[in-house]
């Protein structure tokens, strides 16, 4: 009896993968049905609903770009402390001294990369017709999907607190105060007031809510701290795995008639 | 006196001699391929007509890129003596282009040709020499100062690897659509209902998925090394940046602030090009092209498609992050982001065009409104004077979205689209196809009569 067929044949490996290895037809079954991982996938799949040139593959690499900012951004979280006093410093360090401070960068780089693939990923879609029915809703998801990946780009550009981030999220915010009845500078925002008392000042309206200030501030830094950290992540992993089970309830990848 | 801004150091010229070495292994690659293609073409009479290789063009631009490759590596000219830069006429020429107008229209008709000329832009060899211009280029353009300084900045570098990106799928889209396009005339199969059995996902599926993760994790760490993340100087709410620029994948919408106010570039056009995305599988009522590529069969929604993502964001990305400099002017790629630069802005609205150059008289104010109102109803007064002053303009925006719809059904196309998808469906897609169309428009209107406002009403924050 071998090593492995030792292992293989003990009751602690046995309590963990209840079936033989996948080498014959049966066990390649059974491993996709058994295996908490592996059953997001079907057992069969047709030949061109997992070409490359087919799929482009970005669905898929933007999901795994989504796992590797998740462990990258939990390990960054263990050292980066979000203050003014700390914020920009705890960032140099990462790239200067810190042991695996390389996290900082492939997070950074991960991000710019998940943005574009998850455009890619919409323009294949669109490009074979995806979204026709019975795939309509999923789009609907997708689109949603697009716009917490980029305020998830959006809230973790400001971390830093440098120059990049503190303007490039200035100009970005600056739009809210713009927002029709709900921003200060806003169209019809006059219009929403008490007696004479406006309800929409620079101190209650879309920005501020934004913002947590008047101002890109330490209130800011917070607020979009807890929001690239928890909240959106949480909503974002929500929907990735409706996304996921509705593209198999709809019957995979779409294929020609 | 040394130059502060040199075109060449020598370890620029070292470093594009990397880049010729990896042009050169390249299209090594490209000549076997073709040699082995056994495939000849016959030369102009000129040159006696005789029957050549395909291959001996490219294994002659193979040995050029090597020479080049070579020269750049070994030689030991003081830098500003090195003559292998792009000439000073060739950099006037092209900056000379630098406008936004130029830019815009440059897009769409690139855009256009792809899409007009997509039988022969799909066949390998063409694909290929475009491939190699537009590496050459860059190059090339690398040994000018300022464009290594725009190009190189760490957070720009994804956005330079998106555009060759976005090409190649475009590309690749377009192979296997006019691929199967040509089966479908042909009644044969198309291409993805061939070798189309049913396989098991272990170990087809799962292999695939660990071999991907494994290269992506190796690109990631690889460039995590050899990049560093962008880290500017510590934050500091007292020195504003000039251009103070959003966060990259956003700057489409800040070039929309160019031509519109705040409230429509950066919240009602985002939030409708969000819903109009939504929308699409609602409006789409073409059940053709569901599951293979194809063009013909989805021509129009396909172009509308590529028209909103192509030129109207990937380009406006582009322009707003390697062309808008200082004070948001626009520079060419070449050219030094000054300061100083002046750009003389005059721009005019609608209601004064009316008022003041047509009717050669002053806007209207309190005075001109009927005594009757002011007297009974004063609150009113503002009201009235801001739609007297701005009645074409709100007129005209109100016939755009509003009657433009109707008129349109005489287009035959629009008038099926118009019977196809019943009132609402219709007036919903076409209030989105004319908003999509609305920074198009605004821009020929600024450039064309200097519009500033359609609908001028600052009083209110309200400007169209």
């Amino acid at each position: 009896m071998s090593v492995g067929e030792y292992i293989r044949d003990s009751q602690l490996w046995k309590s963990v993968f209840r079936h033989p290895a996948p080498y014959d037809r049966r066990n390649r079954v059974v491993v996709m049905l058994t295996n908490f991982f592996l059953h997001l996938h079907p057992v069969s799949i047709k030949q061109q609903g997992i070409a490359l040139s087919y799929t482009w593959c970005m669905g898929g690499v933007t999901f795994f770009l989504f796992l590797v900012e998740t462990l990258t951004g939990v390990l960054l979280m263990f050292y980066y402390r979000p203050t003014l006093e700390w914020a920009y410093n705890d960032i140099l360090a990462l790239r200067d001294v810190t042991t695996l401070g390389i996290m900082r960068e492939i997070h950074r780089w991960g991000a710019h990369a998940m943005v574009i693939t998850v455009w890619l990923h919409m323009y294949r879609v669109f490009l074979t017709g995806s979204y026709k029915p019975p795939r309509e809703f999923n789009w609907v998801i997708g689109v949603l999907l697009l716009v917490l990946t980029l305020l998830l780009s959006f809230t973790g550009y400001l971390l830093p607190w440098d120059q990049l981030a503190i303007w490039a999220i200035t100009v970005g915010s600056n739009m809210a105060r713009a927002t029709p009845f709900l921003g200060y500078e806003g169209p019809g925002a006059q219009l929403l007031n008490i007696g004479g008392y406006d309800l929409i000042t620079n101190a209650s309206d879309a920005r501020f809510l934004l913002l947590g200030s008047r101002f890109v501030g330490e209130a800011t830094l917070n607020r979009f701290y807890i929001l690239h950290c928890v909240a959106i992540p949480l909503v974002v992993a929500l929907l990735i795995a409706i996304h996921f089970w509705r593209v198999r309830k709809d019957g995979g990848i779409s294929q020609p008639l | 006196m040394v130059n502060p801004h040199p075109d060449l150091t020598t370890s620029v010229i070292h470093g594009l001699g990397w880049a010729y070495l990896a042009l050169f292994l390249m299209n090594l690659v490209w000549t076997i391929r073709v040699y082995r293609g056994h495939t000849e073409f016959r030369s102009p009479e000129l040159f006696g007509g005789m029957m050549i290789p395909s291959a001996t063009p490219w294994a002659v631009y193979s040995i050029i890129l090597f020479l080049l490759s070579l020269v750049h590596l070994i030689t030991n000219a003081a830098p500003d003596t090195f003559m292998l830069v792009m000439p000073e006429f060739a950099k006037n020429f092209i900056d000379g282009f630098a406008d936004p107008t130029i830019f815009f229209a440059l897009s769409v008709g690139l855009m256009a040709a792809v899409i007009y000329f997509r039988e022969t832009l799909v066949k390998p060899t063409v694909a290929w020499t475009i491939l190699n211009m537009m590496l050459l280029f860059t190059t090339f353009s690398l040994t000018d100062y300022d464009f290594r300084q725009i190009v190189g900045k760490p957070d720009n570098v994804p956005i330079v690897s998106m555009l060759y990106i976005v090409a190649f799928f475009t590309w690749l889209y377009f192979s296997r659509a006019v691929e199967n396009d040509k089966r479908k005339a042909e009644g044969r199969p198309l291409f993805e209902q061939e070798k189309n059995e049913k396989i098991l996902v272990w170990p087809d599926l799962v292999y695939t998925e660990l071999i991907c993760m494994i290269a992506l994790t190796v690109i990631l760490v690889v460039w995590g090394v050899v990049l560093q993340a962008p880290l500017e100087e510590p934050a500091s709410a007292a020195k504003t940046p000039n251009p103070s620029k959003a966060p990259w994948y956003f700057l489409g919408l800040q070039e929309m602030l160019v031509y519109y106010d705040p409230w429509l570039a950066g919240v009602v056009f985002p939030s409708v090009i969000l819903g109009g995305l939504m929308a699409i599988p609602y409006i789409d009522f073409n059940k053709l092209g569901n599951g293979y590529y194809t063009f013909k069969d989805r021509a129009f929604s396909v172009s509308v498609f590529m028209f909103g993502f192509l030129p109207l964001w990937v380009a406006m990305i582009i322009l707003g992050t390697f062309l808008r400099g200082p004070n948001w002017n626009f520079f060419g790629i070449y050219e030094f982001w000054d300061v100083h630069k002046l750009e003389v802005l005059n721009n005019v609205n609608l209601s004064e065009y009316f008022w003041i150059k047509f009717l050669n008289r002053g806007l209207p104010t309190a005075a001109d409104i009927p005594n009757f109102i002011s007297a009974n109803v004063p609150a009113l007064v503002t009201p009235v004077v801001i739609l007297l002053r701005e009645w074409l303009g709100i007129l005209l925006t109100l016939l755009y979205l509003g009657v433009a719809p109707m008129v349109m059904v005489y287009i035959p196309k629009f008038k099926e689209f118009f019977f196809r998808m019943g009132f609402v469906r219709y007036m919903v897609f076409t209030n989105l196809l004319l908003m999509m169309l609305a920074l198009p428009l605004k821009m020929v209107l600024r450039w064309s009569i200097s519009l500033k406002y359609i609908v001028a009403i600052p009083e209110w924050f309200f400007n169209i």
